[in-house]
């Protein structure tokens, strides 16, 4: 055990968009032990939110994650209307849904393209990409922003999707299809990505139950669990769907997963699009006059698994308390059960198989000292350091 | 002296190995480009770059390692690639060396570059690198067995000859060896095998970007990265060229044959570059059991059918 020596993967790596480190315990190629550290992006975000008022919190969660922009509003909508008790309007929940939806296929597309990146198959990343473009001009036509939509909020959406963009929007649907369909038949018919994904980083049954992974992680395991199938919310009890799921759980099931559950996104957006055309158009949101007081749980499916959101009310404008979990917070501590006993070469793909998004699942990071164990920094220091570089720049002003 | 020094510096060395090399690498990423969807770079973007790092770029020497091995590895690696480029090129236009079993002398002058890799990335101290260089150690072991076979099979098919001259000769009088079903095994081996000296996909494990961040080179800025980069501009002039004086009877330099000539190289890098463009990275262990026994049990074939004249 001596010989063991540390790969570092981060906190800059081309394996990785964001900071974080991952430190690979090796011995030869073989990862022997993993350990990481995160926390180089912490934003305080929940302790934003309860400065602000509801309708501006929708803009803060949203830029939790730029991936998945849509799921935190769509969660925190969720916990905030159970604390209003109101039920949002038909056409609303359609368009949540379709939102969501295609939130999933780009999302989906992204992974496809980083993992294919990842493999060193360069083509793969550049074709999923461009395959992506006309979803991000479809939010573009629909909410006027290619990412972070700015849709959500209390009591419905903030604009309609007009039914005489119904067939445009279906238009690029059935393009999305067709490209979804070559990419998956380039990534599944490949016997040199098969070689290279099946049978790593595998994660069994009993593993995604102890450590409580979510989506399309734990679904490429065999563990149907799906918010939306499990705690209905938006438009989907609504529309035919079926929740997807992989025997494998290695690489390759992730893939297959996050694959098909595109052709199933297509499909939910198709049958929205069918039902908003009956609904009346403009009738996307009721008043909301204040949120009384009580505490509200939302949950939503992001690409990635269940966002969680619990917020507190004291009947102000603002939460008292905003608690949110992000679906990369449980699925990064599977690593330990996929990444130790692979080679290096391994170990990097399953830790990228995961679709782990570090900055929503950040957390206020306390630093030790090794040597002495002792801590470093904690919050409280930190925050006294906040106030008197705060003074001090107020004295300097003053003079 | 002065015609051998103007034969490794100027032509077919150093100089004129090195332009067409950056050039061919300017077709590379321009094929890689338009597959991908992209615009590609400008004709003169590898020089671009090459002398970016040699004149803008700072040399960041690695704290821990070993300077000097650091330093002289690339140069290590130029000088192999240049003498290989200068006996693998005379023959291909019309200069005998006349020196006779220059093949097996090109074999080991063009493992020098991969092994001055493997000292640098071990004397820059870099854990990463260290993996990348171990794994350029164990890709060497599984190919050049291979790419040693694919040179005996090539001496079977030309009656034991040696030298590269007369290879190119045998070729030229009688009909390419590409021609024949032993030729186009030897063809396959033989481009796997340069596919794998030049460390492009699915044989790049050892810079592997996403998994060791540029592995062996990790450490390498400025001038020492700008002579790496120049040595693999002329791998991939010479080793194509190898390929088409070994199996493709060279090129007759001669008005429209040039086009010819021109048409084979640029195949074998297109060929080289789609290859790189279809497939992922393989694993190290995959890649070693690819050579050992497919790519061996290939050439082994090629050569038992090369002595029944096949």
């Amino acid at each position: 055990m001596s010989n063991k020596f540390l790969i570092p993967i981060g906190p800059y790596h081309p394996l990785q968009e964001e900071p974080e480190l991952f430190k690979l315990y090796c011995d030869g190629e073989i990862v022997r032990d993993i350990k990481w550290e995160t926390g180089y992006n912490h934003r305080g975000i929940e302790k934003l939110a309860e400065s602000k008022t509801y309708d501006q919190v929708f803009f803060l969660v949203e830029r939790i994650c730029g991936i998945c922009s849509t799921s935190h509003p769509f969660a925190f909508a969720n916990a905030v209307e159970e604390i209003c008790r109101i039920e949002i309007t038909d056409r609303a929940k359609y368009i949540r849904s379709i939102i969501g939806e295609l939130e999933r296929i780009h999302s989906h597309l992204l992974w496809a393209g980083l993992a294919g990146h990842f493999l060193g198959y360069n083509t793969v990343f550049m074709w999923a990409w461009k395959y992506r473009e006309p979803v991000l001009d479809l939010f573009e036509m629909i909410t006027g922003n290619r990412n972070s939509y700015a849709m959500f909020k209390v009591g419905g959406v903030r604009r309609d999707i007009e039914n005489n963009k119904i067939p445009d929007i279906l238009k690029v649907m059935d393009e999305v299809k067709k490209k979804v369909t070559l990419l998956t038949g380039a990534v599944m018919d490949d016997p040199v990505i098969h070689s290279r994904t099946k049978g790593v980083g595998v994660l069994t049954r009993q593993d995604i139950t102890d450590y409580g992974a979510v989506g399309p992680t734990a679904r490429a395991s065999g563990v149907a669990i799906d918010i939306r199938k499990d705690d209905p919310y938006a438009a989907y009890p609504l529309v035919n769907w079926k929740v997807i799921t992989a025997e494998g759980g290695d690489v390759f099931a992730k893939a297959e997963v996050r694959l098909l559950e595109m052709f199933e996104s297509v499909s939910i957006i198709e049958q929205c699009l069918e039902k908003l055309r009956k609904e009346k158009e403009g009738d996307i949101s009721i008043k909301v006059k204040e949120i009384p007081e009580g505490i509200g749980t939302g949950r939503a499916e992001a690409p990635r698994g269940e966002v969680f959101h619990c917020v507190f009310s004291d009947g102000s404008n603002s939460p008292v308390r905003h608690k949110i979990r992000a679906p990369s917070y449980v699925n990064i501590a599977t690593f330990r059960k996929s990444c130790i006993g692979q080679s290096i070469s391994d170990a990097t793909i399953s830790l990228a198989a995961v679709d782990p998004c570090y900055c929503c699942t950040e957390r206020l990071a306390a630093a030790y000292d090794e040597a002495s164990g002792k801590k470093i920094f904690n919050a409280r220091e930190l925050i006294e350091l906040s106030v008197n570089k705060t003074r001090l720049l107020r004295e300097q002003q003053v003079r | 002296m002065a015609a051998y020094l103007f034969y490794f510096l100027v032509f077919p060395g150093l100089l004129f190995a090195a332009v067409t090399g950056g050039v061919l690498s300017w077709f590379d990423r321009k094929i890689t480009a338009r597959v991908q969807f992209r615009k590609g770079p400008p004709l003169l973007q590898p020089f671009y770059d090459f002398f970016k790092l040699l004149l803008v770029k700072e040399t960041i020497i690695p704290k821990n390692g070993s300077p000097v091995t650091f330093l002289l590895a690339p140069v290590f690696g130029l000088f192999g690639a240049t003498t290989a480029a200068v006996f693998i090129l005379l023959p291909l236009f019309n200069i005998t060396t006349g020196f006779r079993g220059d093949l097996l002398v090109i074999f080991y002058l063009l493992t020098i570059p991969s092994f001055s890799w493997i000292l640098g990335a071990v004397a820059s101290g870099n854990p990463l690198a260290a993996v990348g260089g171990s794994r350029e150690m164990k890709l060497i072991l599984s190919y050049e067995l291979t790419f040693l076979l694919v040179i005996a099979g090539v001496i079977a098919k030309s009656g034991q000859s040696f030298d590269l001259y007369s290879i190119i000769q045998i070729q030229k009088d009688g009909a390419p060896f590409i021609g024949s079903i032993s030729g186009v095994l030897l063809f396959i081996a033989g481009i796997f095998c340069i596919q794998a000296k030049l460390g492009l996909v699915p044989f790049d494990m050892a810079e592997a970007e996403t998994e060791l961040a540029e592995g062996s080179f990790i450490e390498y800025s400025g001038p020492p990265y700008a002579i790496i980069k120049l040595t693999k501009y002329i791998m991939l002039l010479i080793l194509p060229c190898l390929i088409a004086a070994m199996l493709m009877k060279g090129f007759n330099l001669t008005g429209i044959n040039i086009l010819w000539a021109v048409l084979k190289v640029a195949g074998i890098v297109l060929l080289l570059t789609l290859i790189r463009n279809t497939n992922p990275r393989i694993r190290i262990k995959q890649a070693i059991s690819f050579f050992m026994i497919w790519m061996n049990l290939i050439v082994v074939t090629a050569i038992v059918l090369a002595f029944f004249g096949l």
